[in-house]
């Protein structure tokens, strides 16, 4: 038992040691980023199911709501919650550390090779985070009661009258609100300038970057970088370029030909 | 050639510094940017004034010593070259040159352009070094190396120390030079025996040093006068976690 607990003590102390290490937190932002890429590739291809038609959108959200008995949107929640909390807690934690090892300015300052989106990781983050919580009261929180009551009514007359939230439609009206798809398309452009440095940041401190494999690195950096930002783009412009097309007669059904006509309000 | 040179001036570590202004006149092309300094030295002694101090050693870009931060690059902005290999005739007359020291907080200056870099000195007694004395040099094959070992090695090997590498860092992180110290010796059969142990060292000297974090911008390597590639950092990453996780679980 005394073994037991000075093995325990030791691991703890080199738990506490590596994450106290300038290396430690590093490796804390990397593994916590890739998790979140990770749910950010999920993330858009679900978004692209709006293309696909009301059903289709409606139903991948009913599976998530409804996926391990309903337990597992919150594992999933939960485990997003921890990553993007220890993410922020420990690049905020470097970024004071290195503007203290960095007390003295140049007074001529230049920058040699340094990307525009790596010079501004952490203002770009923040704005993301301001984002994500107006976009998580949007959609997710459904703070609009308008949005909130939205009721898929095909499903409701194909099943019995059982009730299913109309995502597809909620999305839809979400984007007719210009200052809400430009706030959405400001956010996800800095998430792209994000993940530019961010995905190929990963491999790097991962220590999976080497002397054949550093440019290949970089362009898979910008490659999921833009097509997370197309995806995510695609359906808000969408929505307001059919809608200005269509003057809104149309307005719930412009995304896709297949979405039934009963969206129209 | 003439120039207008910006040059900062602080009389002590505690003394607040300041940007003074010289005018370099007829400065032969083909000088050395440290001669340029030493002819303009000689004007101001003789004007009855405070030399420029800087540091400066062998002037033939190996031995680390020299470190200024040349409008804002160390070393400088052509690449794979030291202060002292870099030449009047890469600026244009005329030009106004700011020259200050390398800025870090664990590279206190010390006075004009001289910083102390003994911070670098203690991370390599941390661990930089093989315990055990090697002996001569063996014959060659008696000790098999993979080719791609030892010139990675060998490309680590080259850092001279200078300190570029921090003071190109907005971060003011050490991370190429601990990299390729670590690199250098991890890489050989010599050094693997301690590998763990040197890179747990060398990364919480480094730290206890007050150097920042490694943000992957690689200034770094573009300042680099003997062009390390930050390649060696992700190596040190891979080092310092394998090593941390040894001594969580064994």
């Amino acid at each position: 038992m005394l073994m037991d607990n000075r093995k325990m003590n030791a691991l703890g102390k080199a738990c506490c040691q590596f994450w106290h290490s300038s290396i430690g937190k590093k490796i804390v932002v990397a593994v916590t980023g890739l998790m979140l890429v990770g749910f950010l590739i999920g993330h858009v291809a679900g978004n692209l199911l709006m293309f696909q038609g009301r059903d289709a959108m409606n139903g991948y959200a009913q599976f998530l709501h409804h996926f391990a008995h309903g337990w597992g949107i919150w594992f999933a929640r939960i485990g997003l919650l921890a990553a993007f909390v220890l993410h922020i807690v420990a690049t905020v934690a470097l970024v004071r550390r290195n503007r203290a090892a960095r007390a003295s300015r140049y007074e001529c300052d230049a920058t040699v090779q340094a990307s525009r989106g790596s010079r501004i990781m952490i203002w770009s983050g923040l704005t993301i985070l301001a984002f994500l919580v107006f976009h998580i009261l949007h959609f997710t929180v459904r703070i609009d009661p308008g949005l909130a009551s939205l009721q898929d009514a095909d499903y409701a007359a194909a099943h019995g009258g059982e009730a299913r939230h109309d995502t597809f439609a909620m999305v839809m009206r979400g984007f007719q609100n210009p200052l809400v798809s430009l706030f959405y398309i400001v956010g996800v452009t800095l998430l792209c300038s994000h993940l530019s440095h961010g995905v190929a940041s990963i491999f790097q401190t991962l220590g999976l970057r080497g002397k054949h494999s550093e440019r290949a690195i970089q362009r898979l950096g910008w490659v999921v970088a833009i097509a997370i930002w197309a995806g995510f783009l695609s359906v808000p412009v969408t929505i307001v370029t059919r809608l200005k097309k269509d003057s809104g007669a149309a307005a719930t059904t412009a995304v896709s030909p297949r979405a039934p006509a009963t969206a129209r309000r | 050639m003439n120039f207008t040179l910006k040059v900062w001036r602080q009389r002590s570590p505690n003394a607040k510094g300041q940007i003074e202004t010289y005018e370099a006149q007829d400065i032969p092309a083909d000088a050395s940017f440290l001669e340029m300094l030493d002819i303009v030295n000689e004007r101001i002694v003789e004007g009855g004034g405070e030399p420029i101090h800087f540091d400066h050693d062998c002037r033939e870009g190996i031995c680390g010593m020299c470190s200024l931060t040349i409008n804002g690059i160390p070393h400088g902005k052509d690449s794979g070259i030291t202060t002292c290999q870099l030449h009047m005739r890469k600026f244009s007359d005329g030009d106004t040159i700011f020259i200050e020291p390398f800025r870090a907080r664990a590279f206190p200056i010390l006075r004009d352009l001289v910083v102390d870099r003994s911070a670098f000195d203690r991370i390599i007694a941390a661990g930089g070094f093989i315990s055990v004395r090697t002996g001569s040099a063996v014959e060659a094959n008696s000790l098999p190396v993979p080719k791609d070992d030892a010139d990675a090695s060998f490309d680590a090997a080259a850092c001279i120390g200078c300190g570029a590498c921090v003071a190109a860092c907005k971060n003011a992180s050490a991370m190429l030079f601990v990299g390729a110290k670590a690199a250098h010796l991890n890489l050989l059969p010599q050094g693997k025996p301690e590998k763990d142990r040197r890179a747990l060292a060398m990364v919480r000297q480094m730290d206890a040093e007050g150097f920042g974090n490694c943000t992957n911008q690689y200034e770094c390597e573009a300042v680099c006068p003997k062009s390390i590639s930050a390649t060696v950092i992700a190596k040190l990453n891979r080092d310092y976690t394998v090593a941390s996780v040894k001594e969580a679980v064994c």
